[in-house]
């Protein structure tokens, strides 16, 4: 019978079934950081347990990690002990810990796949809910709580029950200034943030095939944002040639018998979705959120839209949504001042994004009374983009070029809004509070839409700021 | 390891109202600073109940005797966002035992269930109707009767819904994972081998 890649993967990684009816899951790749780990290894510690399968557990730490700090201990002592907690568990339970001393650290998501160990066909949990990323190789990948954590690090699987597959067709030729971020962006609106719940959502259509690996990373990253708690792309050349020669990726004869099974993961030509959704891309423009989760988001063009005119049932979440974000329904988006910009984290953190971007910000400058900040999102993205001298192309322009980590993404490091500060952010998520202000507003777009906003100290239509032709 | 049977949660309840209510909100990003999880209660819903000058806001969490029920009522996609366990555990360290949602978000929703805290969905209308009951009376008793999926509460009955494989879970105690995980590690083993994994 043909299959999806979802189906493949999970059939090939079952254990066996559990007296709840779950799926005890074989886990082939745990990648652990700071935040979700330390109780889980208390947890083990707590019952006597040791990691079964160490070398199939990597960390790194990025939540915490301040991004304009180079010495340790850093000044905030919750964050300095817990990386020295993630540390400790690693050392002694041999696990590979990408530490700052090693020039390999930087967000998990990030560091998984140039590091060549995120692969086709593989399951991949983390203690992180934007695991989600690593699908773009045609990975399962789950975010897990803590509890589950401790599961894998115990025992290298953990229970789970299968989903249902909804395909998501983008097909046509993107325009100009409209990117990666968009697709998502628009997917989430069109299909809700509850809109996947039960489903693993498989990407594709023409726009995908074109994509490159980040470009796919960018949208199965947000997946989750749309409620479905795994998305994936099936793996092709590009992810074979994104691969090739990575640190951990195989080698030699391996590396031939690897790509035949890699490839054979990917779902057969004729087999059966639970759902299928198709969508053109010449309809996506450039999208923005104004609310308070990323399914409340408008082309840049359109107006913010009248309560009346929303579903019933998304009502309630609007008005609580204008109320906090301060906006007024009926007028346009374009044009809210803002105060921080924000390019970075594990949705849009990676070289490439840097240097689109860099390509329009030369011979531009960030608005005065705007604060500007730039985070790679590893230490390698950091050290590729300065021999490209694109550090300095920001610096020039005015942004704040800092060290890697998730940042102003969820403010855990000092990087945080103050006050009711608006920030035009690149990450992926605009909840009440996230950017580390109780009252702290975001707004969701494209790294190239948040350097137009930069420079024009408003949200702006990079098209325009830019002058990109249609 | 023997887990407690939850067939069934009592006691009153607090409604939460509002959809997509994230793991953001319940416990904001700047408490997960901690290497264990036990004093996550207080900061339960933290931002939405404390302005930033410390006083509080209107918020049923705030208010007794809600501040003490252990079943918690909200809107639909409860608990999106975030895989952070510190939210179930900032809120069972609060003192919930049981959430009842129109639907949850699935990381939120497997958290819950591997630390015993049943999630069940009921209809909007229902949920209303419940919250309508213990506004009138504050300290009205909620049973939520996980093995044959029903809520009651003064006197009327409701329907609630959870998967199977959740629902056996819980009422037969075997909802934290780890023992059954743990039981058969040579197929796991052979699971490895078979996969290139060893």
């Amino acid at each position: 019978m043909a299959k999806s890649l979802f189906q493949k993967v999970w059939g090939a990684h079952v254990v066996r079934t559990l007296s709840s009816g779950a799926t005890q899951l074989f886990i082939g790749t745990h990648l652990i950081h700071e935040v979700t780990s330390p109780q889980a290894f208390g947890m083990l510690r707590a019952l006597g347990l040791k990691v079964r399968y160490p070398h199939r557990t990597f960390a790194t730490v990025d939540h915490i990690v301040p991004t304009d700090e180079g010495e340790e201990p850093f000044s905030d002592k919750l964050a300095d002990a817990m990386i020295k907690e993630l540390r400790k568990n690693c050392a002694e339970n041999n696990i590979t810990f990408f530490d700052r001393s090693t020039g390999f650290q930087g967000i998990v998501h990030v560091v998984g796949p140039e590091q060549g160990i995120t692969q086709p066909g593989t399951t991949i949990a983390c203690g992180d809910s934007h695991t989600a990323t690593h699908g773009a190789f045609g990975a399962i990948a789950f975010g897990i709580g803590t509890s589950q954590v401790r599961d894998v690090l115990a025992t290298q699987t953990m229970a789970l029950e299968a989903l249902k597959v909804r395909r998501i067709n983008v097909d046509g030729k993107l325009t100009p200034g409209v990117y990666s971020k968009d697709v998502i962006l628009h997917i989430i609106r069109l299909l809700g943030v509850n809109g996947g719940l039960g489903y693993a959502y498989e990407y594709g259509g023409s726009v995908f095939d074109g994509f490159t690996m980040e470009e796919r990373m960018t949208v199965c990253n947000m997946t989750i944002e749309g409620g479905a708690r795994c998305g994936y792309v099936n793996p092709d050349e590009k992810t074979v040639a994104y691969l090739k020669g990575r640190k951990y990726a195989p080698k030699g004869a391996d590396w031939d018998k690897a790509v035949t099974r890699w490839l054979s993961f990917a779902s057969d030509k004729d087999c059966a979705y639970d759902d299928v959704v198709n969508i053109r891309a010449e309809t996506i423009r450039p999208t923005v959120t104004w609310g308070i989760n990323p399914g409340q988001a408008i082309f840049i063009d359109e107006t913010l839209p009248k309560v009346e005119d929303l579903p019933e049932r998304e009502r309630g979440t609007a008005i609580e949504a204008y109320q906090y974000m301060k906006l007024q329904p009926g007028k346009a988006v374009k044009g809210t001042p803002i105060d921080v910009a924000f390019i970075g984290s594990c949705t849009n953190g990676r070289i490439s994004d840097f240097q689109e971007v860099a390509k329009f910000v030369k011979g531009h400058k960030v608005k005065a009374g705007v604060k500007a900040i730039v985070v790679p999102g590893s230490q390698l993205v950091a050290k590729i983009a300065e021999e490209m001298g694109l550090d300095k192309i920001f610096t020039d322009a005015g942004f704040e070029w800092r060290a890697a980590g998730c940042s102003m993404c969820l403010a855990m490091n000092p990087d945080k809004l103050v006050g009711d500060q608006l920030c035009a952010s690149s990450s992926n998520r605009n909840f009440k509070g996230r950017q580390g202000s109780p009252t702290g507003r975001t707004i969701l777009m494209s790294p190239l839409m948040v350097a137009a906003a930069a420079i024009t100290g408003t949200i702006a239509d990079a098209r325009e700021v830019f002058s990109i032709k249609s | 390891m023997s887990l407690k049977k939850i067939t069934q949660v009592t006691g009153t309840g607090v409604y939460v109202p509002g959809d997509d209510i994230d793991t953001d909100r319940i416990i904001p990003a700047r408490f997960m600073k901690c290497v264990t999880f036990d004093g996550l209660g207080p900061y339960a819903f933290y931002d939405e109940r404390t302005q930033p000058d410390g006083s509080l806001k209107q918020h049923p969490f705030n208010e007794s005797p809600w501040n003490k029920a252990p079943i918690l009522l909200s809107g639909s996609n409860f608990g999106c966002g975030s895989s952070r366990e510190h939210a179930p555990q900032s809120l069972y360290h609060w003192g919930i035992r049981a959430v009842i949602a129109e639907s949850f978000a699935e990381i939120f929703f497997g958290n819950s269930t591997t630390l015993g805290i049943p999630c069940m969905k009921a209809s909007g209308a229902d949920i209303r109707k419940i919250a309508g009951l213990i506004s009138a009376d504050p300290i009205a008793v909620i049973t939520l009767d996980v093995s044959n999926r029903k809520i009651h509460c003064k006197g009327a009955e409701f329907d609630a819904h959870i998967a199977d494989g959740a629902h056996s879970a819980l009422v037969n105690g075997r909802w934290d994972a780890i023992a059954e995980l743990l039981e058969n590690n040579a197929t796991v083993d052979s699971v490895a081998v078979s996969l290139g994994y060893a």
